[in-house]
């Protein structure tokens, strides 16, 4: 792929993102926002795939796109029975909001260009290389260095345990 | 080649506009949005920083791929709760949501 | 002799008994419980008596000094120790007799005199209490100890004065008796710890041994203002036994003090705790004379001074219990003269021992004429002797053992107040010719007034009573009998062989030329009190009204209540109490409040930390994030 491909890929997605995921939270409407996060989502999984992590990206669309956002929407359906109302704003709540994030961006902006990150040797090789499924299967299910087996299983565990936490919680009494 | 620097920005954006949703937002769903959209740009931190300053280990493509497993689940959860709280309360305003501290 | 110990601890039980189980019981089976008490109490005291002078060997005819018991008590340093024990000597085995007596007749008579009286137990309670601090403080071994037992005398008579709480004169009677009284304990405190500093003890024994040689050596050369140091701690101790015993200007407090019951003043207020400035200056009488004269001399003319001033004031009072109170005054003051006139061995010792023995005597008189006006207030019940008169023919054992009180005070041979009044005013001949006359107008003012009062009740006019006047029952009239043989033979104990100033015994004598002018003046006393009030006559009346100026001016007991009125309400409480309370009120509370305040305005402004609210939780967070982070990027 060309390096300006690249980079006009690069500027759709970032503005994509960007603008949806600040629409996401100011938008008064919960299933415009649910809308906007899954465009931020979407987005996001394309950045994976600037960077060669296709399994992410994968992973990125089925689980957030196709999972979380699926469950965000029928909560949402289900809690605004009385139609998708307007919520109003506290003006108090927002300002506080605006500070912190002006605040936020502001240093962390700050820290980001002044600091000066230490790149490997051979910058070359980033961006390009596509990591194998083999690589990542075996990693996965290994017990070596740089190898997850017990991450995955506990993440497992985990799962089943919101699973069932879930059911447990929302299920009718 | 793309700088790193950029992929940081976007992320950084996403990050407070997360952070702004979490602290000024008062339905229950647009603050579980919020968190949603600060879990996705540590996860986008994570890789970047492992494509652009390790590209020859892995590390940090795992570390987005469980946080993004975690974030299932506490979605999943968080959402059970949130329901349960709409059965109880019939709204899901965050100020309302005090009766446990008296 | 260490069952004497069974004389303090019985009262303090019963008193524990009566204070804690009194309500329970009833109020017949508290009194007798009490009587039964001190009646054994007494029977320890009397055993205590005989054995200490019939039956202990003396060295060279001295009386020894015996310490049945002495504990340390309470232990700071070396030298620094307070202890507790009894100390039997001449006048604290005397002391125990005349207290448990009275105690014991004034136990027996408040069964009749308080009968039905609402808190009859509290009332016996505070009788034990009474009588376990001033045996307490008789038997002291040292001066501390006895400063104890001081305040626990001087609250239990604040007690007693205030039984009636529910009368506002009493209540302010039994606070001036305690204020007053706690005033002049200041200096007592004052003057022990003076006195201690110096010489590094507090006990009787360390500091009148070998003729106070102990105070003399440590306190040389120290002066303060030009007066010696142990003479400023000796005078202000007597400060303490002037507060106690009511001399002038200290005196304000005891007439005031006849609101408690009768037998309360008997008991209290004439015979027994009123005397403990007399024991007191007795018990450092070789401190006294040895190491400061002048502070004797002192003693020896406040005495005489408060005894005049007293017998004027109560020949023009018409409360029966007043006069009595003003009497009381007088005659402790008379005791007082005796002491500050005496030298300390032999013959020329007769003063203290004459003061000894005029608080024997008057003891038991006092009491007696105390109960003999209960029991004629009881009859009556008035206190005021215009409303009294020719009770004679209906209370005629009262009347007769008040005749006999009355001849005793007034020194009439061959009653007791007779041998102790003529002592007194021997030893005072020898002395100083100014104090004898001034004791000897005082001899006849005090027939006239104890004449005048006993005309005044028992003869002349009958009045219009609410109901005829009856003679008290038996057990009012048991103590008073007894009260009175003990005042017709008192007298006759010859005094000085048991007590004097080194305790060694001497041979007193009757001095009849003294003797003579003193019945003389007491004779022409009673004749002009019998001529002035045997019948109802418009006499005193003009008599008074050409003393003008002086007779209302005694009939306010010359305006002392109100010159301290001033002198605390308009000057101490203006100029002193005032600021201070100011400052205390807006200083430090105001810096107190201060605290309270901004803390509490602290409280509301950080209260929002913990509102429970998850999204000021996080905004906080994050603000103190990008800080910490600012304050790395600048450091």
């Amino acid at each position: 792929m060309g390096t300006t491909a690249n980079m006009i890929v690069f500027y759709i997605l970032g503005t994509l993102i960007i603008v949806s995921s600040v629409l996401a939270v100011t938008s008064k409407r919960m299933l415009r926002a649910a809308t906007y996060l899954l465009f931020v989502l979407i987005g996001t999984a394309g950045l994976y795939l600037l960077l060669s992590y296709h399994f992410l990206m994968g992973v990125q669309l089925a689980v957030y796109a196709g999972g979380i956002l699926v469950l965000f929407i029928f909560a949402i359906l289900l809690t605004s029975a009385k139609g998708d109302k307007f919520e109003p704003r506290d003006k108090q709540k927002v300002l506080y909001g605006i500070i912190a994030a002006l605040a936020g961006v502001t240093v962390t902006l700050f820290v980001t260009l002044k600091y000066k990150f230490l790149y490997p040797d051979n910058p070359t090789i980033a961006g390009d290389k596509e990591i194998n499924m083999k690589e990542i299967g075996q990693a996965l299910t290994g017990t070596e260095k740089y190898q997850y087996l017990l991450p995955f299983e506990i993440l497992g565990v985990l799962l089943l345990a919101c699973a069932i936490g879930g059911i447990l919680i929302a299920r009718k009494r | 080649m793309i700088p790193m620097e950029y992929y940081l920005i976007i992320s950084m954006v996403m990050f407070f506009a997360g952070i702004y949703g979490f602290i000024a937002r008062k339905n229950l769903l647009a603050i579980l949005i919020s968190l949603e959209l600060i879990l996705n740009s540590v996860e986008i931190n994570f890789s970047v920083f492992n494509r652009y300053l390790y590209p020859e280990h892995l590390e940090g493509m795992f570390f987005s791929l469980f946080g993004i497993a975690v974030s299932a689940a506490e979605t999943a959860v968080a959402i059970a709760i949130i329901i349960n709280v709409y059965r109880i309360r019939q709204d899901i305003d965050v100020r309302h949501i005090d009766k446990m501290k008296n | 002799m260490e069952f004497t110990l069974l004389i303090l601890i019985i009262p303090l039980f019963m008193f524990l008994f009566l204070a804690l189980a009194g309500h329970k019981l009833k109020p017949g089976i508290a009194g007798v419980a009490g009587t039964v008490g001190m009646a054994v109490v007494t029977v320890l005291s009397y055993t205590a008596a005989y054995i200490y002078f019939f039956d202990t060997t003396t060295i060279d005819g001295i009386y020894q000094k015996i310490t049945p018991l002495s504990v340390e008590w309470l232990r700071f340093t070396d030298r620094l120790h307070i202890d507790l024990g009894i100390l039997l000597d001449p006048i604290s085995v005397m002391m125990l007799v005349v207290i448990t007596t009275v105690s014991l007749m004034v136990h027996l008579y408040s069964i009749g005199y308080m009968r039905g009286e609402k808190g009859f137990q509290r009332y016996y309670a505070f009788l034990s209490l009474f009588s376990f601090s001033m045996l307490g403080l008789v038997v002291a071994t040292n001066i501390f100890q006895m400063y104890i037992f001081w305040e626990l005398v001087g609250v239990s008579s604040y007690l007693l004065i205030g039984f009636y709480y529910t009368k506002p004169s009493a209540v302010t009677a039994s606070k001036k008796a305690f204020i007053v009284t706690r005033f002049a304990d200041l200096g007592f405190l004052v003057g022990i710890l003076i006195l201690s500093y110096y010489t590094g003890t507090f006990d009787f024994d360390l500091l009148t041994a070998d003729k106070g040689s102990l105070v003399i050596s440590s306190t040389a050369g120290v002066s303060f203002l030009g007066i010696s140091a142990v003479t400023w701690a000796m005078t202000l101790i007597f400060m303490g036994g002037a507060g106690k015993s009511a001399m002038f200007p200290l005196h304000i407090w005891l007439p005031d003090a006849m609101e408690g019951p009768t037998p309360v003043s008997a008991l209290i207020h004439a015979a027994t705790m009123v005397v403990a400035g007399v024991y007191l200056v007795a018990r450092l009488f070789p401190v006294y004379f040895f190491a400061t004269p002048e502070t004797l001399t002192l003693i020896a003319y406040t005495g005489a001074f408060t005894a005049l001033f007293a017998a004027i004031i109560a020949i023009t009072q018409t409360d029966i219990k007043r006069v009595l109170a003003f009497s009381t005054i007088s005659q402790i003051a008379y005791m007082m003269v005796a002491l500050g006139v005496s030298s300390f061995d032999g013959h020329d010792g007769l003063g203290y021992m004459a003061s000894m023995f005029h608080l024997f005597t008057h003891a038991f008189f006092k009491a007696l004429l105390f109960l003999g006006a209960g029991a004629v207030i009881h009859a009556v019940h008035s206190n005021e002797i215009s409303e009294m008169g020719g009770l004679r023919k209906y209370m005629p054992v009262t009347s007769i053992t008040f005749m006999i009180a009355c001849l005793a005070i007034s020194g009439i041979p061959p009653f007791s107040g007779f041998f102790s009044k003529d002592e007194i005013l021997a030893a005072t001949h020898h002395h100083d010719m100014a104090l004898y006359i001034v004791l000897l107008v005082v001899a006849g003012l005090t027939a006239f007034y104890m004449f005048r009062l006993y005309f005044g009740i028992f003869h002349g006019k009958e009045r219009e009573y609410h109901h005829t006047p009856h003679e008290a029952p038996w057990i009012m009239l048991v103590p008073l009998v007894f009260l009175a043989v003990l005042s017709c033979v008192t007298g006759l104990i010859p005094f000085s062989e048991f007590v004097s100033g080194d305790r060694k015994p001497f041979d007193s004598h009757i001095d009849w030329n003294i003797a003579i002018q003193g019945i003389i003046v007491a004779v022409t006393g009673i004749v002009f009190a019998s001529l002035l009030y045997r019948k109802n006559s418009e006499k005193p009346a003009k008599i008074a009204a050409k003393f003008g100026i002086l007779y209302t001016a005694a009939v306010k007991k010359f305006y002392l209540d109100e010159v301290w009125l001033f002198i605390t309400k308009k000057m101490i409480f203006k100029y002193i109490s005032t600021p201070i309370a100011w400052f205390d009120r807006y200083v430090i509370d105001g810096t107190m409040n201060l605290t309270g305040r901004s803390t509490e305005k602290l409280a509301w402004i950080i209260r929002d930390f913990q509102s429970g609210k998850v999204q000021s939780y996080a905004w906080i967070f994050i603000i103190g994030v990008m800080i910490i982070t600012i304050l790395a990027l600048c450091l």
